[in-house]
């Protein structure tokens, strides 16, 4: 009897907590939703409807076309994705093609200078693009190759966290398997191409999404090469809605629900990936 | 094993020869322009040895630089910390609607700040949504983004927002390794209230994850630069002119690329420091 009654309080009293947590937990979604609702919504709002003083969502006047035909048709910002989604792949196609071989024979074959190469790696891992830029900037103009998709791109070609990632991941591939295959007269390379790969595919998809994700909301580096409206990414073109003083709202936030969109689908499609992707880096964006 | 020797080069050579031109080659030149007062507007450098170094230390703005990005790291930290752990372990004791949460948090993480700052810039605004709420409080209306002393304060929300849903799902991943017979266990030496489990079992088990959160965050928090050069650029009046923004301006603004490069290896130093923790602790890993 007792025990029943103080089982009931308990019970009740963890459900009080239960639902302050809930509400704690949705009042915090909220925020950190309402900046995406917000944002859709003044894409579709004319710009004196945008700081209304009695916010909702539904616009009264509705300016969706206005506002996406002056992005789209009144400046080049397919271009833009374009541009983004070229760099993109170009990075990401390099880096896996010069890292997988690298991370192979790292974790399964012998060679002289091995620990060397992956110290280096490590020592890599802690020099960011913005210590380098400069020496790889002033070579770039050296060459004369600024405003260029291999200027966007190149600094991004190896990618010393993809061997690093990928080499744990091959440690694990049972060697009993690679010796059988070395009988049977494969290549090294077919070794790689033919069992290493498929059977990483979870590890190479997860950094996919995190090199392309990285690369697809870079500011630093676009900032700093790109020099034409023609070689400008979707990201680089947020710039020209601000300024110091005034911000020019006019298809602002069309342009960044453009530039934001894919890659919020993207997660919404593919959530574990993206969570894995973007969290076993420990490098945001 | 002799046979694979030369195979290994093979494989490795196209990332050797990258490691080698884009690691150590930029960064053995950055050292060597430090020294001197290379710029792009003139032919010709003269060596200058540690002249950008010693001046550094009495240089305002570089001083300020550092300590406007100390300030916005102590705001933005333990907040981000906090947030993080507490939101993943209310989430970890729900068993509703957690994926529904998890998407919520997570959003931000994934989106481009550059645009969503540009969002945050509408909201901050003087007659903006959140200045609209504080006044139903009762507080008069704020000028975030513009004023000197609300400058970082606002720039360290935004980073809040994009950087607490990250800090929530490494947390998570950390609570979901705890074996649920440490909790069992504990009972029986009389660990049942919330704060008790937490305090003996949970906190110590995190451990390793706390750490990797706390020097990742650190690191991103002095990598500091994409909202600042959307929303400020470094202005009011140089309140938000951050470590890596000012690099920025002296190097391709101002093409001071001597000075530029000595602010380089200052950042570089800052950062071996925070990965040679985290490799110490990462190495001192406890596997209960």
């Amino acid at each position: 009897m007792a025990s029943n009654f103080s089982r009931f309080f308990i019970r009740k009293d963890f459900k009080i907590k239960s639902i302050l947590s809930y509400i704690f937990l949705f009042a915090g979604a909220w925020v950190m939703m309402f900046p995406f609702i917000w944002l859709i919504s003044s894409s579709m709002k004319p710009e004196h409807e945008i700081f209304n003083q009695n916010w909702s969502f539904w616009p009264k006047e509705l300016y969706i076309i206005e506002n996406y035909y002056s992005v789209f048709f009144e400046q080049d910002f397919i271009g833009y994705l374009m541009n983004s989604l070229i760099v993109c792949i170009l990075i990401l196609v390099v880096q896996i093609i010069t890292s997988i071989p690298c991370a192979y024979a790292l974790a399964k074959l012998k060679f002289r200078g091995q620990n060397i190469l992956f110290g280096s790696i490590i020592l890599g891992l802690t020099i960011p693009i913005n210590v380098t830029s400069i020496p790889i900037y002033l070579g770039i103009v050296k060459l004369g190759l600024l405003d260029t998709y291999f200027a966007m791109s190149f600094p991004f070609f190896l990618s010393v966290f993809a061997i690093f990632l990928f080499r744990q991941f091959f440690k694990t591939f049972p060697d009993s398997i690679i010796e059988a295959a070395r009988i049977d007269g494969f290549t090294e390379l077919e070794i790689i191409i033919r069992l290493i790969v498929p059977s990483a595919i979870p590890a190479i998809a997860a950094f996919s999404v995190f090199s392309f994700v990285a690369h697809w909301n870079d500011l630093y580096w676009p900032l700093i090469v790109v020099t034409s409206m023609e070689k400008t990414t979707a990201t680089l073109s947020m710039m020209q809605y601000a300024s110091g003083f005034y911000t020019d709202h006019k298809g602002a936030f069309a342009a960044a629900t453009a530039v934001t969109l894919p890659m919020v689908i993207a997660f919404l499609f593919a959530r574990k990936l993206f969570i894995r992707g973007i969290t076993m880096t420990g490098i945001k964006g | 094993m002799k046979k694979y020797s030369i195979t290994g080069y093979f494989l490795s050579f196209p990332a050797i020869t990258l490691i080698i031109v884009i690691y150590l080659i930029p960064t053995f030149f950055v050292i060597f322009i430090s020294f001197t007062d290379y710029t792009l507007v003139r032919d010709g450098y003269n060596f200058v040895g540690f002249e950008h170094y010693k001046n550094m230390v009495s240089d305002e703005v570089f001083i300020n630089s550092l300590s406007v990005t100390f300030i916005y790291a102590l705001l933005v930290l333990p907040a981000g910390f906090g947030l993080g752990l507490l939101i993943a372990i209310a989430i970890f004791e729900q068993k509703k609607f957690r994926s529904l949460l998890e998407v919520c948090y997570f959003m931000p993480v994934t989106s481009t700040l550059t645009a969503m700052a540009l969002v945050w810039n509408a909201l901050l605004d003087p007659i903006g949504v959140v200045n609209n709420t504080l006044s139903l409080a009762g507080i008069e209306s704020l000028t975030f983004l513009g004023s000197q002393s609300l400058v970082l304060v606002s720039l360290a929300l935004i980073s809040l927002w994009g950087v607490i849903g990250f800090n929530m799902v490494l947390f998570l991943a950390g609570l979901t390794s705890i074996p649920s017979h440490l909790y069992d266990a504990g009972k029986i030496d009389g660990i049942t209230s919330g704060i008790d489990k937490f305090l003996y079992i949970t906190w110590p088990m995190l451990g390793p994850t706390s750490m990797f959160v706390a020097v990742t965050n650190s690191i991103n928090a002095f990598k500091l630069f994409d909202i600042v050069a959307v929303l400020t650029q470094g202005g009011p009046d140089r309140a938000s002119e951050v470590f890596l923004y000012l690099t920025y301006l002296e190097a391709f603004e101002y093409f001071n690329m001597g000075y530029a490069s000595s602010l380089s290896i200052v950042f570089l130093g800052i950062i071996f420091v925070f990965a040679l923790l985290q490799a110490r602790f990462i190495d001192k890993k406890v596997t209960y």
